[in-house]
């Protein structure tokens, strides 16, 4: 028989009409393998009762004829997502024992089109983070290794729960979040597809907030096909997010093999980094010659504020999330740590609840808002913001449909093996994909092979706003060059 | 901006004559049925934390959606004020720590207000009248409630209130006196209260008045305000002003300075005391709200709520004057209240303007003011008030049994018409009737007859008598003549 936990979400939607397999046989191989993988410490908390009355629900409905587009697929949620009953931690101790009385937006809609709950996946505290280390949970590991080594790499970050438990079958799926890169980076890190879309395509209700001008919620899976599937499910308008699109969303998976023929593809000259390794401009090479063997033309296009992307999101996110995070302060949930006045509460609470980087922002975010730094800091970080905006809107007036860049600028790195460098040397993980989350655009993040000591590299495609189908098009026929990566299982 | 003062509001310290500067900020609740940004409700009472949805709690994930309602309700407000709306205006975080605050920040609007610059026009007690520049109006969100006295060591938090949508309303430093500041907030209110955009319950806390203080030598310019929080009376905005400024001449005079800082009045002691110092103040690190898109609206909206803006206490008052032709003063204290507007113009349609005045304010008022009662809960009824003006101009009843008719009407209610049958205190008009009464005063009284050809003012004696011997019910006229025909003067 198949390995159930091997196949991609098309397939497992094809098996369970068929009744190849049902739901319940599904869900259970996904509960073995991530019972057989705590290892990799991708969940944070398993909820299998919740899973098999889940899957049992879908078998129910897929006799009936009544199932849902995701019917019986098993899903992990990152958890910054509010999940209604199950503990929904952010991966902060500030939040261990907060179980939510209501479900995010977008586990609703999965919930809604018949998707079965694994369970809550590690993540960067409050989604603060490159490399999964800043979880309370402690980081989660890559199912992929350095040919014949056996040191473990991290699965990136803030979502790398979601990467670590797509890339070893851990789930079929995931939801994830992206601020800064945060779906793109631990997918190129772990050899799946993560899809950020454009800011207001999801709904942020429900989801923890760490910097809300550029937190989007997306999903990580084996395929492009599979993330156009997820997609469908979690989008749309949602009157409780202000920030969220009124438009129609769009059947992406209709854009999966949709011709290429004809689009012209930018290839940003600035995103040739210092120190971007040989193999990941090599690899950014041959992805704009399998784009243009497909029939795209490739030009050379220019994001002139590209390099002041890092510097101002360093500060619009820390200072969103300085806001932001004011609400853990132990008085109506979460922990608290009691204090002889409420000054003091705050103080004790706040103090043992964050980590290291979660205050580190917060400084850094009430620093830039505080009054004689605001306008040098805030306000000019704005101002650029508008202006990278403006070089995306420039390069699409000239008729590009998409920017084709690497994912990252390096494959992934040992676990802790930065815990000593200076915080701004992981910051420069984003250096690729900050930029889009300042603009807004949608960006896919698709595998594009092995590197040299046999780790998956990424490539990242960035589209017009709301043009997730041109992607979803430009990944699948990467996707085709390159071929699927499937890491070996060392665990089990 | 430093015209001279007008002199009857200087005050007189021990080295010469100070001049009072005054600003202050109404924060005004929107009425409206649920929250600024939450559909939780906005009722006044009920259990402490009945009225909090997961928005006003803030849990996590948790996001702002404007109630569009408030929206509307405050550019109502700036219309009211004659104030330029702003058709895009932003909303910021205001943040700082406080458990009455579960955001961690106020949502307010810092930079670009929904209302811009507008005026109210306040005519004062002395007849004099000022124009009060309105800086600004803007939407914020009410914090919760701490309370402080149900436990030795801890304090308990009430979020019903938290995230009910105020208006803040700005005032330029125009105001001079205790007297004008409190016309001012009176007549903001009664503007606010006709617009129906704010109940303007001080009792229950739905207007407060932030008021800042500075006082200077007449002419010079503005001296260190202090600005005292959260003032929830008319009457102690005056107190306050009036200890405060007291306070600060004080100082001056002694050689001191005034240190600009926030203080609290106790109205128990009558003073106001410090709460914190200019340095203390905190740093709000206000910044864009990124939850909320800017509000933005178009001139249709505007004009929309325009056309049915109810008519405004200033217009009603020059309307009263030119359509009743009432006094100032009468139409000042009629359009007061919409209420009594309302009631008056009931009682005033296809009547004499100044008798309907007359009975509805020195009548109708005096007694509704000695026994509680409003307008709205008034015993004697607009009609039935207009009936007994009817019956007086029909000369049916006298003025003096009008009185009688209106107590009776008061604690029995009825119809005066009927009453007047019914009771028989119709006014007699029938000469024979009255010429009756008069002979019988005229022969009971033979030494009176012979006086009033002396001294005719003693006509009011007989014209009394015959008054008393009908029961008042003689018309005074009818009374008048006969006794001068029968007595033979001019």
């Amino acid at each position: 028989m198949t390995d159930l936990t091997r196949i991609t979400v098309a397939q497992a939607r094809d098996g369970l009409k068929a009744r190849t397999f049902s739901a319940t046989e599904l869900t259970q191989a996904h509960l073995d393998a991530i019972e057989a993988a705590k290892s990799l410490n991708a969940y944070v908390l398993v909820t299998p009762e919740k899973a098999l009355e889940g899957a049992k629900a879908a078998d129910a409905r897929l006799a009936a004829g009544e199932a849902g587009p995701l019917e019986g697929i098993p899903i992990g949620v990152k958890d910054l997502f509010a999940t209604e009953g199950v503990r929904t931690t952010a991966c902060s101790r500030i939040l261990e024992n907060f179980v939510p009385s209501y479900e995010s937006t977008v586990t609703a809609n999965l919930w809604r089109d018949g998707a079965v709950h694994l369970g809550k996946l590690n993540n960067d505290e409050f989604a603060m983070g490159s490399a999964n280390e800043t979880s309370c949970f402690g980081p989660s590991v890559n199912p992929w290794r350095r040919t014949g080594s056996e040191v473990p790499l991290t699965s990136g970050g803030s979502s790398g729960g979601s990467s670590a438990a797509v890339a070893a079958g851990l789930c079929l799926g995931a939801t994830a979040t992206d601020t800064g890169g945060s779906i793109r980076q631990p997918a190129a890190f772990t050899g799946t597809v993560g899809i950020k879309p454009t800011y207001g395509r999801c709904s942020r209700w429900g989801t923890v907030a760490f910097a809300s001008s550029l937190d989007q919620a997306g999903v990580i899976t084996r395929t492009v096909r599979d993330s156009a599937i997820l997609l469908r499910s979690i989008a749309g308008f949602d009157p409780k997010d202000s920030t969220s699109a009124d438009r129609p969303v769009p059947d992406y998976e209709a854009a999966i093999g949709r011709s290429v023929k004809g689009l012209k593809i930018g290839i940003p000259k600035e995103y040739r980094v210092e120190g971007l390794s040989p193999e990941i401009d090599a690899l950014w090479q041959r992805g704009a010659d399998w784009l243009r063997d497909a029939g795209a033309e490739v030009v050379e296009v220019s994001l002139p504020h590209t390099s002041y992307a890092l510097a101002v999101y360093y500060i619009v996110a820390p200072a969103e999330a300085s806001s932001n995070l004011a609400r853990y302060d132990g008085v109506r949930y979460g922990v608290r740590v009691p204090g002889k006045d409420i000054a003091e509460l705050y103080e004790n609470t706040r103090a043992a609840g964050f980590g290291r980087e979660v205050k580190r922002r917060i400084l850094i975010g009430t620093y830039v808002l505080s009054a004689g730094y605001y306008d040098a800091y805030y306000v000019k970080a704005q101002k650029i913001r508008t202006l990278i905006r403006q070089d995306f809107e420039n390069v699409y007036a000239s008729g590009v449909d998409a920017i084709l860049t690497p994912a990252t600028p390096t494959p992934a790195f040992g676990i802790g093996e930065k815990a000593n460098a200076s915080p701004v040397e992981m910051y420069l993980n984003d250096v690729f994909t900050v930029t889009v989350n300042m603009a807004g655009l949608p960006g896919l993040a698709v595998p594009a092979g092995l590197g040299a000591e046999g780790l998956p590299l990424g490539l990242q495609l960035i589209g017009r706003p709301f043009d997730e189908e041109t992607l979803f098009a430009l990944g699948e026929a990467i996707e085709q060059a390159a071929g699927r990566l499937d890491a070996p299982r060392w665990w089990s | 901006m430093n015209a001279p003062a007008a002199t009857q509001n200087l005050i007189k310290g021990a080295t010469g004559d100070w001049e009072i500067v005054i600003g202050m900020e109404i924060h005004a609740q929107v009425s409206s049925q649920s929250k600024l940004f939450s559909g939780a409700s906005t009722a006044f009472g009920g259990a402490p934390n009945d009225h909090v949805s997961l928005v006003d709690a803030a849990f996590p994930g948790m996001l702002p959606v404007i109630n569009a309602e408030c929206v509307a309700q405050a550019v109502r407000t700036g219309l009211g004020l004659k104030a330029q709306i702003n058709l895009k205006s932003v909303f910021d975080r205001k943040n700082y720590f406080y458990p009455d605050l579960p955001q961690g920040y106020q949502i307010s609007q810092f930079k670009h207000p929904i209302v811009g610059e507008g005026e109210v026009i306040v005519d004062l007690l002395d007849g004099r009248r000022i124009v009060v520049g309105i800086e600004r109006l803007h939407l914020e969100q009410d914090a919760g409630k701490s309370v402080h006295d149900l436990s030795p060591g801890e304090s308990y938090v009430d979020l019903n209130r938290s995230g009910v949508a105020l208006m803040e309303i700005v005032s330029r430093p125009d105001l001079r006196s205790s007297e004008e500041a409190k016309a001012y907030v009176t007549k903001l209110r009664t503007i606010l209260r006709y617009l129906g955009t704010c109940d303007g319950d001080m009792d229950k806390g739905n207007l407060r008045a932030d008021v800042n203080v500075s006082v200077r030598r007449p002419g010079e310019p503005l001296g260190t305000r202090c600005e005292i929080k959260n003032v929830n009376s008319i009457r102690f905005i005056g107190q306050a002003i009036e200890y405060e400024a007291r306070r600060q001449i004080g100082i001056l005079e002694d050689g001191g300075a005034i240190d600009q800082e926030t203080r609290l009045y106790d109205a128990g002691k009558n003073e106001t005391r410090s709460m914190r110092s200019k340095e203390e103040a905190h740093d709000y690190r206000y910044f864009p709200d990124p939850d909320l898109l800017p509000l933005t609206f178009d001139q249709a909206f505007v004009d929309g709520l325009a056309a049915e803006l109810p008519e405004l206490p200033d217009a009603k008052k020059e309307r009263f004057i030119t359509q009743y032709g009432l006094s100032a003063y009468d139409a000042d204290v009629l359009v007061a209240e919409r209420d009594t507007a309302d009631f008056f113009e009931e009682v005033a349609r296809g009547r004499d303007g100044k008798a309907a005045a007359n009975w509805v304010i020195n009548e109708l008022f005096g007694r509704l003011n000695k026994e509680g009662h409003t307008v709205s809960t008034s015993p004697v009824s607009a009609a039935q008030l207009g009936g007994i003006i009817d019956l007086i101009g029909e000369k049916v009843i006298s003025g003096k049994i009008a009185k009688d008719l209106f107590e009776i009407v008061w604690s029995e209610g009825g119809d005066p018409r009927v009453l007047v049958e019914e009771r028989g205190l119709k006014q007699v008009t029938d000469t024979g009737a009255i010429e009756a009464a008069v002979d019988a005063i005229i022969a009971g009284n033979p030494d009176k007859v012979e006086q009033v050809k002396l001294k005719p003012t003693l006509l009011g004696w007989f014209v009394g008598q015959v008054m008393k011997s009908t029961g008042g019910k003689a018309n005074p006229q009818a009374v008048n003549d006969v006794l001068k025909a029968k007595l033979g003067i001019e």
